[in-house]
């Protein structure tokens, strides 16, 4: 798509979105807490807005005008997804409820259809739990294996050993793009690469990186490519699932119910195509379209611009947060986006993340939904601060001082 | 005292605090004193795991009343705990029971008792209230 590049200047950014402005316990808002969720500029509320006030109808199936305007207005969306994935093919583009069900949906569909006793699928050391869990499940039902391919102290992959875990019963390798808890940046392209040639299919878990760099899912290679709008500056609720086509069209459907059939008799159902097939049910229509909207802002802007900008981010507050006494960063990959987690000695992630919601900081504290990978660096939790391009150095400013000032309460 | 004397109490102590800042550094202050409970009690058995930090709580039925013991890792989890000890502890089950605890709400740390938190709190009051049941039936049946 063409796109029109706008200088990208921080303070104008940060008027698209009203939640920035907001008070909290007092405070200006510091939300620093976007590997959560992001918060939504003004297009993105409109646009949910105007869907209920103007279109709201059930789509793939009315006749009438406001029908077909939500439809149109729906596909436009999946249209449009294909283009900021550089997919093949708009069918390739399956809406889900978000980065978890995305995940589930091809563990069930693909693992029931392709795993068999002895086969294996391989997952990383820093997996969320979403990328653990409907493994586990899918391996138990199958009589499957899992593995997973160890990290190193610095919160990196160690690719050697990853890849002589990937064997010819390696029937999967699902692995997150950028690790949630790390910051780390992983190798997708080479490790999809290097999976291809054992014939194992990959699924990257791109809930990180979507909203943070260009994701051309024909450049990576990648089977399955999934992640959540809501952390890509779009409404909650809605996900999106991109896989090959000859892939999907190759599964089972996950769920049954309207939309994804084409005939249904008490003796045979037939199967609609792609991507209705994976679609079961009265979709997120509202959802569904505001998607479109969150793209169109997004793409005002070049995605080195968005990189440059969390780089300083990241670099400013890396070198901030090395200055508190007792503070060590979890994580430390050459490769990184713009995610620190760290802990302080002596002091706990939840007392530290009270005291400095009430000086208006919101940073996430705790495991993250990767508890095995907090024992792997022998800790319980951390404090994580994740920035979005709409973050300044003044916001970091205010961070480490509410951080000194937490910390001189606790010790 | 009864359970009710003590929230009051503890309400009234909190009315003199001006900001967020003195109400936590108290907190705080209480989360640092010595520990609530033996070393030999933080075992599995009496460990209440929430999300963010974590909880163990004993109780013993002593001369008829209940005898609480807690800790956290969290030092203002573990300064709650020790406000909400200092209001139960040393009463019989059946008011433990019965008493409605409205304290923290009025000392505005309600947020810290909101299941969301998942601090280990909201399951640390549900504990207390189990344990104090369990010994009413003890003793009716003792």
């Amino acid at each position: 798509m063409q796109t029109i590049t706008q200088k990208f200047n921080v303070e104008e950014v940060r008027k698209d979105f009203p939640i920035l402005q907001r008070e909290v316990n007092g405070k200006r808002l510091v939300y620093l807490d976007n590997g959560a969720t992001a918060q939504k500029p003004q297009s993105v509320i409109d646009s949910l807005n105007n869907y209920y006030t103007q279109e709201n109808a059930n789509i793939h199936r009315g006749v009438h005008t406001l029908s077909q305007e939500a439809t149109s207005a729906y596909e436009e969306a999946r249209v449009q997804m294909r283009e900021f994935l550089n997919a093949q093919h708009t069918e390739e583009i399956i809406f889900t409820k978000g980065t978890t069900d995305g995940i589930n949906l091809v563990a069930s569909s693909f693992g029931r259809f392709n795993l068999k006793e002895g086969d294996e699928i391989l997952i990383t050391a820093m997996e969320h739990h979403s990328n653990i869990v409907p493994w586990q499940m899918i391996c138990e039902e199958k009589g499957a294996k899992l593995k997973v391919a160890p990290i190193n102290d610095q919160g990196e992959l160690i690719l050697d050993e990853l890849y002589d875990l990937i064997t010819e019963r390696t029937k999967l390798v699902a692995i997150v793009h950028i690790s949630n808890t790390l910051g780390t940046v992983n190798p997708v392209k080479e490790i999809i690469a290097k999976a291809h040639e054992k014939g194992a299919k990959v699924l990257v878990d791109g809930a990180q990186s979507a909203p943070h760099m260009q994701v051309d899912v024909r450049d990576l290679d990648a089977d399955f490519y999934v992640f959540s709008m809501h952390k890509v500056f779009g409404p909650t609720g809605v996900g999106i699932l991109y896989g090959k086509k000859e892939i999907l069209e190759s599964l089972p459907p996950y769920q049954g119910g309207g939309d994804m059939i084409k005939t249904v008799t008490f003796e045979k159902t037939t199967y609609n195509e792609l991507p209705h097939k994976f679609e079961a049910g009265t979709p997120n229509i509202a959802d569904g379209i505001a998607t479109k909207a969150a793209l169109d802002y997004l793409q005002q802007f070049s995605w080195d611009e968005i990189h440059n900008h969390e780089m300083e981010l990241l670099e400013y507050a890396t070198k901030r947060l090395k200055t508190i006494e007792g503070l060590r960063i979890i994580g430390e990959a050459k490769e990184k986006a713009s995610v620190i987690s760290f802990v302080i000695d002596g002091v706990h992630a939840y007392d530290l993340g009270v005291l400095v919601d009430k000086m208006g900081v919101a940073v996430r504290t705790g495991h993250h939904c990767t508890q095995p990978l907090m024992e792997r660096f022998g800790i319980l939790g951390t404090v994580r601060a994740s920035f979005a391009f709409y973050n300044t150095k003044e916001e970091i400013d205010v961070l480490v001082n509410a951080i000194e000032r937490a910390k001189n309460m606790l010790i | 005292m009864s359970i009710k004397e003590r929230q009051n109490e503890v309400i009234d102590e909190f009315a003199m605090f001006d900001d967020w800042m003195d109400k936590y550094e108290y907190i705080i202050s209480l989360g640092k004193e010595l520990p609530l409970i033996d070393e030999g009690k933080k075992v599995e058995k009496n460990i209440i795991k929430g999300c963010q930090s974590r909880v163990w709580l004993d109780a013993q039925l002593i001369d008829g009343k209940v005898r609480f013991t807690a800790d956290s890792d969290a030092i203002i989890t573990k300064g709650i705990i020790s406000l909400m000890i200092r209001v139960l502890d040393d009463s019989s089950p059946e008011e433990i029971v019965n008493e409605d605890l409205y304290f923290i709400d009025e000392i505005g740390l309600k947020e810290h008792l909101s299941p969301t938190r998942s601090n280990g709190l909201v399951s640390m009051v549900k504990q207390m209230k189990m344990y104090a049941l369990a010994f009413q039936t003890q003793l009716k049946n003792g």
